[in-house]
């Protein structure tokens, strides 16, 4: 076995990889950037060296760099985690040159499936099925119009080398189709160093649901099931899970058998990943094979057992598997769910900036699951505009779907980021939503579920009462604490009453609280009870209640007369006043927020590419007004109505913050 | 005796209704309370006890006899707040449009000679048209009267402003003169004279609000301290800002039961100091981490927010912070920040209010308009303010301390008590360019060289370790211990007695 490794890599992944190979008896070797100075993976490793400038194509894509640092280190084998140099041949066969292993497939696997056009080609010989499109090279905009026009609308515009949802684009007419190859084209350029694309059918209502393959180099290659990736935001993956509740046993051993057949097809050894479409009738077609590690791979080891990690460290040093497809069960649920720096209520822009606060839950049991947390970041940590911005992956197991679920809504509950904008909210709202629920989903679940963006959460009243009697509860220990203060005139202290109103979601609930020495009894207007237990006390940013014994967690702040209050991705503020203060609050007037619908607005800190319009401009609905950089992604901020242009406060090169205005209308 | 009963009943009822059922109406119309619904809010349920309710003037000019209603246009009073006793008045708009005359004046008056001599807060609920014209010069002499109140109470007991509705002309002086004044947004304004004499005089077009609403005045003037959304609100904080105030200056700040762990290790303080020495970051984090459940009650949080004024608690005990704040102009002195900060600094030492100042400042604002508005003296009401302040001073250097701003905020040299710094401090004349253009002025025009200058000046400065070696620094800490040190400081510092020399009064430089 090696005696040391290098993690080519940074974040949650090499922080996950570090664990497996200390866990084996590995030294690990870290490599980081500037930003990355104070890393996690930094801290984790046995040694770390640095490589460069924060951008990853000044230092953890750089070959020279990171060969330079397994040189220095001795490592024997780099794993390379996923993105990065992970299905970078060229990197494989500077690794092969120095005669240092690579914790992954060999070169010839990666490039015959790294390029997706070719990759077509070989899933066909294999007998795999595979997706109408054009396999060839695009020379232009005009020549992608006219190979989409034969395929048909909708096609999928897509960078050769792509993954993750960039460089990728779906068009429903020419001129969409001109428009998107260019920009998959600038992004794919960009961010690959690779400019191909291709254009394919696009397949309406898909599922999106992958194999997991593991293969050595003695010619043994086993499937580990499926993983359904089909909550998705434009392709970015946000929801997975193992297995899918949508396959049955034969059509998961058809997957897999050709999914193992392809492997072998390219000589494959190592972890790989070969992905599906399968639309309603459950047909599947071949997507890509990513011929890594895959993001969402703790799924696979939640149901399974296995590490894959170790079994690719394994690989690597020439070990035949001694796993078995016959041994491979599938046990019970897992969840994932990606956290990311994304401000939901802002359309999922990126939000950079400092962890204030980063508390996520134990890992272990949890209830009746169980809780797993891949992360690169710590409180005090930064999210850096450099990288992708994911903070951590949520995982969850239980025995069945629904228990897997549950145990994921009470871990979110519990989770506590602050300081950064960030999607929890939206990925607690899925786990409550209906369709999710069933198990009934499409990869245009958050388009069609969502599609005018996430607006919060609106509880049911059932829940709402759990909450308003909780609050009153707090509030109670509050009160008398604040009449607890020194000073006070003697024999004609405060006395907290027991009358209170609960105001919530623009709901009132009035009710009397009777206090004992374990808990509060709260009753409703209608008569109702609830018993409310918990030892929350004034500054715990985490109330861990029982509602009538049920548990309750609520993450809370302090407001005039109350609380914020998030749970189950609601957002709420909860007014808790006497009836007196409640009827005099009724008397005040409801204010408009400022109109701010004659202006555009910044909607992300991030930098002005280019303004597209001048003062004085007539502009369309729709049309492009201006490019906002942020996170490395450009982003065109179009016009919501028709109008005129009236001012222009920015320019390009000018770096906004959230909410400047870049623009007014007449 | 039952119809005498009665007939107090009666009258009572009288008093209770102000104005009337019409006009009560419109000032709910307005988005306002009433006088006595304020009170309510302001005050423990049940606990007011209301003085002075027959008052009525004694004017008979302008047919004034016929109409002399109960209470005089103003609610006077004690109650509690969290069971602390305040005096409190509570001007009814609905009563001669809240207009003050002599026994209006004389109804403040009462209650604020009570809480002079009996030790407790006067807060006061403006809501007035102003002067009462019909009386002449018996309604100013009434305000002269509360006028000469307000400044012998300054500094004895802390008296509070709300302004809820108008309040213009010399009204605004009494205000003015107390410790702390909030607004209403959308329904208050203050301003001497009103935008009809403005126009007049100078041909300005500006409406009440952007000439005297809660926008101008904590943003602009920084005559108002903070503004709230509404009546019910701006009351709530009212209450809030009392519990962390003493009730008079012969008292201690008081004291509350905690939920907080004194030793409360915050790792991320670790790397709240950003790696390059020119970015910002968030100076009210280390606050909110440093304070008690992380409760912070701003003052003057949208005026010259390059400095953070407010309370905090440790240990249950309330503490005055100043701070600068590096995401504003760098966290740079100039006369704003300066103003803002001696007037708390000040207000904290009146009170027996220990101060907690934490450092990051890189000097003061450069510039002709800082000069020519007289940033020397303004600065130096800063500097005067912490050297007078007899209060236990802890003071903590995360970052910058350059040149004589390092001085002002609360050094060694101005008798600070415990004088902390971060491992990250800086502690030097000037910024090390600087510092080497100078020193090196002979090989200013080789960049090289300049930079070999300014790296050897940040070797030798950039850090605390020489005004720790010469004790001006009392230790080099932890970041993530700050809140057990910097309270366990305080702690120390419970029975501090220190005084200045006799004086008549001192001279800040005003």
């Amino acid at each position: 076995m090696f005696d040391k490794i290098l993690i080519a890599n940074r974040g949650e992944i090499a922080c996950r990889v570090i664990k497996t190979a200390r866990r084996m008896g590995i030294q690990t070797v870290a490599i980081y950037s500037d930003a990355d100075r104070h890393a996690l993976h930094v801290e984790m490793a046995d040694e770390a060296l640095h490589i460069g400038p924060p951008p990853a194509n000044q230092s953890y894509i750089v070959i020279d760099k990171v060969m330079e640092a397994i040189r220095a280190s001795g490592a024997q084998a780099v794993h390379p985690g996923y993105g990065f140099l992970s299905e970078n041949p060229k990197f494989a066969e500077a690794l092969e040159a120095a005669g240092v292993a690579f914790i992954g497939p060999p070169k010839g696997a990666i490039e015959a499936m790294g390029d997706k056009i070719t990759s077509k080609k070989i899933a066909q010989e294999a007998g795999v099925s595979t997706v109408p499109g054009y396999m060839g090279l695009i020379e232009d905009a005009e020549e992608a119009v006219r190979i989409s026009t034969e395929i048909g609308y909708p096609v999928m515009i897509k960078a050769s080398a792509g993954g993750g949802g960039k460089g990728m684009r779906i068009a429903w007419s020419d001129a969409e189709a001109r428009e998107g190859f260019q920009s998959s084209k600038n992004e794919a350029a960009s961010s690959f160093g690779d400019d191909r694309i291709f254009i394919e059918k696009f397949v309406t209502q898909p599922r999106h649901i992958e194999i997991q393959v593991l293969c050595d180099t003695h010619g043994n290659g086993i499937y580990l099931h499926e993983r359904e990736c089909s909550i998705q935001r434009r392709n970015q993956k946000v929801v997975e899970e193992a297995p899918s509740p949508f396959l049955d046993p034969e059509t998961r051993r058809a997957m897999g058998e050709q999914a193992v057949a392809l492997a072998k097809a390219v000589g494959y050894a190592s972890a790989g990943t070969v992905e599906f479409i399968v639309d309603g009738d459950k047909n599947f077609y071949f997507l890509e094979m990513n011929t890594r590690l895959q993001v969402e791979h703790p799924v696979t080891e939640l149901i399974t057992g296995v590490d894959l990690v170790e079994q690719m460290i394994r690989v690597a040093n020439g070990e035949a598997l001694t796993l078995r497809q016959e041994d491979l069960t599938i046990n019970g649920w897992a969840i994932e769910n990606r956290l990311y720096a994304e401000d939901p209520y802002r359309g999922f822009l990126p939000s950079i900036g400092r962890l204030t606060r980063y508390r996520p839950p134990a890992e272990g049991t949890l209830g009746a699951g169980t809780v797993r947390n891949d992360t690169g970041v710590y409180e005090g940590g930064e999210i850096s505009m450099y990288y992708d911005p994911m903070i951590a992956k949520l995982c969850t197991w239980g025995e069945t779907r629904a228990a897997a679920i549950e145990t994921m809504r009470n871990a979110l509950d519990s989770f506590e980021v602050e300081g950064i904008g960030h999607n929890l909210p939206f990925v607690a709202a899925v786990m409550d939503h209906p369709k999710f629920v069933s198990g009934d989903m499409t990869t245009a679940f958050i388009a069609e579920e969502y599609p005018e963006g996430f607006e919060g959460v609106t509880l049911a009243e059932p829940e709402l009462k759990r909450i308003a009697a909780a609050a009153a509860a707090m509030n109670r220990v509050a009160e008398i604490r604040r009449a607890r203060i020194s000073g006070t005139l003697n024999n004609h202290e405060r006395h907290v009453g027991d009358e209170w109103c609960v105001s919530l979601q623009g709901q009132d609930f009035e009710m009397g609280i009777a206090a004992d020495h374990d808990g509060s009894t709260i009753r409703f207007a209608d008569g109702a009870t609830h018993r409310v237990e918990g030892d929350w006390t004034p500054g715990d940013s985490l109330a861990r209640m029982t509602v009538d014994g049920a548990p309750l967690v609520l993450k809370v702040d302090k407001i005039t007369h109350g609380f914020r209050i998030r749970s189950r991705g609601a957002d709420l503020r909860v007014h808790v006043r006497t009836p007196r203060q409640a009827e005099l609050a009724r008397r005040m007037p409801e204010k408009q927020p400022p109109d701010t619908s004659k202006m555009l607005l910044c909607p992300m800190p991030g930098l002005i590419v280019k303004i597209d319009v001048a003062e004085g401009d007539e502009v369309q609905e729709g049309q492009a007004l201006c490019t906002v950089e942020a996170m490395k992604m450009e982003n065109i901020l179009r016009a919501e109505r028709k109008g005129t242009v009236a001012r222009i406060n920015a320019g390009a090169g000018d770096s906004l913050a959230v909410d400047d205005v870049i623009m007014e209308f007449e | 005796m039952k119809d005498i009963l009665q007939e107090l009943h009666d009258r009572r009822e009288n008093a209770r209704l102000g104005g009337g059922q019409k006009r009560i109406d419109g000032q709910h119309a307005k988005g306002k309370l009433t006088a006595r619904e304020r009170i309510e809010l302001l005050l423990d349920e049940g606990s007011f006890e209301e003085y002075d309710t027959f008052v009525a003037h004694r004017c008979t000019d302008f047919g004034m006899a016929r109409n002399r209603p109960y209470g005089d246009g103003v609610v006077t009073g004690w109650g509690t707040i969290n069971g602390r006793m305040v005096y409190v008045f509570s001007q009814d708009f609905t009563v001669l449009g809240g207009s003050v005359s002599a026994t209006h004046a004389q109804k403040i008056c009462k209650i604020m000679d009570m809480a002079v001599q009996n030790g407790a807060p006067v807060i006061g609920l403006n809501d007035s048209g102003g002067a009462r014209i019909q009386e002449g010069v018996d309604s100013l002499a009434g305000y002269g009267e509360v006028f000469q109140r307000n400044i012998e109470a300054s500094g004895v007991i802390p008296q509070i402003s709300v302004i809820m509705g108008p309040c213009a002309g010399g009204a605004v002086y009494s205000p003015a003169m107390t410790d702390f004044i909030f607004m209403v947004k959308d329904s208050s304004y203050m301003f001497v004279t009103g935008p009809d004499v403005v126009k007049t005089v100078t041909n300005e077009q500006v409406t009440a609000e952007e000439l005297g609403g809660a926008v101008t005045h904590t943003r602009k003037s920084s005559v108002a301290d903070g503004a709230f959304e509404n009546d019910v609100e701006a009351l709530a904080e009212v209450r809030r800002l009392v519990d962390f105030l003493p009730l008079n200056n012969r008292e201690k700040p008081p004291v509350r039961p905690f939920f907080d762990d004194v030793d409360r290790l915050e790792a991320s303080l670790d790397t709240l100091i950003p790696d390059n020495p020119n970015m910002p970051y968030d100076m009210k984090e280390l606050i909110t981490k440093v304070a008690d459940e992380g409760d912070f009650y701003e003052i003057q949080e949208d005026f010259a927010g390059n400095i953070i004024t407010g309370f905090i608690r440790l240990e249950g005990q309330t503490v005055g912070v100043v701070a600068n704040q590096p995401m504003v102009l760098a966290g740079v002195l100039d006369i704003d920040s300066s103003r803002k900060a001696a007037r708390f600094v000040r207000f904290c030492d009146c009170f027996e209010i220990p101060l907690l100042t934490l450092v990051d400042v890189p000097g003061f604002l450069p510039g002709t308009s800082q000069e020519y508005n007289g940033v020397i003296k303004h600065g130096a009401k800063l500097l005067f303010a912490y050297g007078e302040a007899t209060v236990p001073k802890v003071t903590v250097i995360t970052r910058k301390a350059y040149g004589g701003a390092y001085d002002v905020m609360a050094s060694k040299h101005l008798r600070a008590d415990v004088n902390y710094a971060w491992p990250t401090a800086q502690i030097a004349v000037m910024g090390a360019k600087g510092a080497a253009e100078i020193i090196h002025r002979a090989d200013l025009g080789d960049p090289d060289k300049i930079a070999a200058h300014a790296a050897e000046y940040e070797d030798r400065f950039a850090n605390p370790f020489i005004a720790a070696e010469r004790g001006f620094i009392d230790e080099v800490i932890q970041p993530r211990s700050t809140r057990r040190r910097v309270a366990r400081a305080f702690a120390m510092l419970r029975n501090k007695r220190r005084s200045m020399p006799w004086k008549k009064h001192d001279n800040i430089p005003l």
